[in-house]
């Protein structure tokens, strides 16, 4: 059975995507994103070395990949706009991640900011995925506003905390028709694995691949977990209840 | 409010006796602590602390990797002018020091410019003598006009300004200040500062706010370690970073650690800053504020350096030249001695070896 995931007008089979930051050397990006098995890869535009492009963080990444440039850095929609207009200027494709951040402490994503962005920015024909903290009324302005997808944090950026906004993610999943990208906090496999399960479309993992000592073992075991949890999505995970069901009923006698 | 307020508040303590009372079993506490107060911070630099310095670099190792990755930006200093109108009991380019002094004009600084880029440089500071006289607002604008095609982030190291001068300098290309206190403690400040407008600490205090206040987007600033003991010049520093980092959230704070360097002058520290104190310094920082930049220029020595670097460093400075004009030619006048004079080459190699990627371009200008 094909599961795929549609984002803009893309059909992508992984629903892992992975980031570029944080690096001990551009020279592994290729092989860990291949053990991540990652179709789409962000990177800081801020951090593309135009005039020298052999050492540019865009050749190290595979051919195959959707390219997702992102706006880090900017701290108002103004700036988110002008840094996406750059990246497809400079042949970066038309997907843009806007992540706009004016707190440098936690790293926290300015929601009505974003959502300005993303305004402009999908009518200019961009296929959007704003970073937001999860809020189901920002979600909602921002599915009118013409994102492609949806990406709320699962804690700060970073903080390899995990799924800390999980009840909240939780009714964005359920009320967004839009695509769910976890992104920010997945910090271990297991967790990844957890957003998916509770029915995530894809989970965006940077710091805890980019800083494992084996980078390519730990793209690989994100992979593999991102690709258990959609299973077990798709296979209905058991409905947690509060009270006890019991799997012989004690009143089944009354259908006989 | 200003950071006066909060440097007002503490700053009659007795530092050194308070220190003293500070046990391992304090220090211990601390360690197993996430978010650290102003408290735990002067607890970290109490001489019981120093016998926890292993413990407390596997801390901020960690710390920097989860917040910056394996990553160092490298940047590049640029002196466009050595006028200075003040007297600086601690510095060679005082107005008092007779040499001959140096402004580069625009075509020296595209020279100069097209040296450093060539080099893979693309974060220039820009340093001057502290005169307005020599290097106006007007003189700085033309000198970032012809620097901003060969580097897409600018930071400027010079006298203090005003708000309004800020946001024109950003108006034209900066986006970074540099702007160090020299030293915390009043009274010190004025026996240092012999003379000049210098003398004015309120106004050299509140400098960084004002850049944040302008819209700067890196603010960095420090104390200039030798000239007051460090216990106290590392505290203030840190709460100077904490009130700005709390105040202004869209700027990204950074601090810088420079000790005192030789130079043309006579001036000896009032207190000398070991290499184990200066460990102690930066585990500290990182610590007490887990995301803020910290920066280690060329003052400190190549082997020392490369030591440092997994303890909480962000920012390194590679191949400089604290002459005017001395990137494209030698020069003799130097603000102060570097000690690391290997090549930015030999910089990356030693970061690539380390395990760290260095990072050349982290901002593109808009
Ligand atoms: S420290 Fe600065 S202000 Fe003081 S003498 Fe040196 S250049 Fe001038």
């Amino acid at each position: 059975m094909s599961d795929k995931l549609i984002i803009g007008e893309e059909k992508l089979e992984n629903r892992l995507f992975t980031g570029t930051g944080k690096f001990p050397n551009q020279e592994i990006i290729p092989d860990t994103i291949k053990a991540a098995n990652s179709e789409v890869v962000t990177m800081a535009l801020r951090r593309v070395n135009f005039d020298t492009p052999e050492k540019n963080v865009i050749n190290y990444i595979p051919d195959n990949c959707r390219l997702l440039p992102n706006t880090s850095g900017a701290r108002t929609a103004e700036e988110a706009i002008r840094i996406a207009k750059i990246a497809r200027a400079a042949g970066c494709g038309n997907w843009i991640k806007i992540e706009v951040i004016s707190d440098n402490k936690y790293l926290l994503p300015d929601n009505q900011e974003t959502i300005k962005a993303t305004k402009i920015l999908a009518k200019e024909g961009f296929v959007v995925l704003p970073y937001v903290s999860p809020d189901l009324m920002v979600a909602k302005k921002l599915e009118e506003a013409g994102a492609a997808a949806v990406m709320p944090l699962g804690a700060p950026i970073g903080s390899n905390r995990g799924l800390k906004t999980k009840e909240l993610v939780r009714i964005l999943i359920d009320e967004i028709e839009l695509p769910i990208v976890v992104d920010a906090g997945i910090g271990k496999p297991s967790q990844a694995a957890e957003a998916m399960e509770m029915g995530a479309d894809a989970v965006l993992v940077n710091t805890a691949i980019a800083t494992a000592e084996d980078t390519i073992a730990m793209a690989r075991a994100f992979d593999r977990a991102v690709k258990a949890g959609r299973e077990a999505y798709l296979a209905g995970t058991g409905k947690v209840k509060n009270k006890a069901s019991a799997s012989s009923p004690l009143t089944g006698f009354l259908g006989e | 409010m200003s950071y006066y307020d909060t440097y007002s508040k503490f700053k009659n303590v007795n530092f050194s006796d308070y220190l003293k009372q500070i046990t391992a079993q304090d220090v211990t506490k601390v360690l197993t602590k996430d978010n650290l107060d102003q408290q735990d911070f002067l607890t970290l630099l109490a001489p019981a602390a120093s016998n926890f310095l292993e413990e407390l670099a596997q801390k901020a190792h960690e710390l920097t990797i989860q917040h910056f990755g394996r990553t160092i930006s490298l940047y590049a200093p640029l002196y466009v002018s050595d006028y200075c109108v003040n007297q600086c009991s601690y510095c060679g380019f005082n107005v008092t020091n007779d040499f001959q002094r140096n402004k580069l004009n625009l075509s020296e600084v595209e020279k100069e410019a097209q040296a450093i880029a060539k080099k893979g440089f693309k974060n220039l500071l820009i340093l001057t003598g502290e005169s307005r006289t020599h290097a106006p607002i007007s003189y700085l604008k033309e000198v970032i006009k012809v620097l901003k095609d060969y580097f897409p982030s600018l930071t400027i190291e010079i006298y203090p300004l005003e708000t309004e001068e800020y946001k024109e300098l950003i108006a034209t290309g900066i986006d970074g200040l540099t702007i160090y206190q020299e030293v915390y403690d009043e009274e010190i400040y004025d026996q240092v500062h012999v003379k000049g407008p210098k003398k004015n600490y309120r106004f050299r205090l509140d400098a960084p706010e004002r850049g944040c206040q302008a819209g700067m987007r890196k603010v960095n600033i420090g104390a200039l370690l030798g000239l007051n003991n460090w216990q106290e010049e590392t505290f203030w520093t840190g709460l100077h970073a904490q009130y700005l980092q709390n105040k202004y959230l869209e700027t990204e704070i950074n601090i810088s650690v420079p000790r005192l360097r030789p130079h043309i002058g006579s001036y000896q520290p009032n207190s000398i800053v070991k290499n184990k104190d200066l460990v102690q310094i930066m585990l500290a920082y990182r610590l007490f504020l887990p995301r803020i930049g910290l920066n280690l220029s060329t003052r400190e020595s190549a082997q020392l350096r490369d030591n440092l670097i997994p303890l909480g460093v962000t920012k390194l400075s590679a191949e400089s030249s604290t002459a005017v004009g001395g990137y494209a030619h030698d020069k003799d006048e130097k603000q102060f001695d570097i000690s690391d004079d290997r090549t930015v080459d030999e910089v990356k190699e030693m970061l690539i070896k380390k395990g760290y990627q260095p990072v050349f371009k982290c901002w593109h200008r808009i």
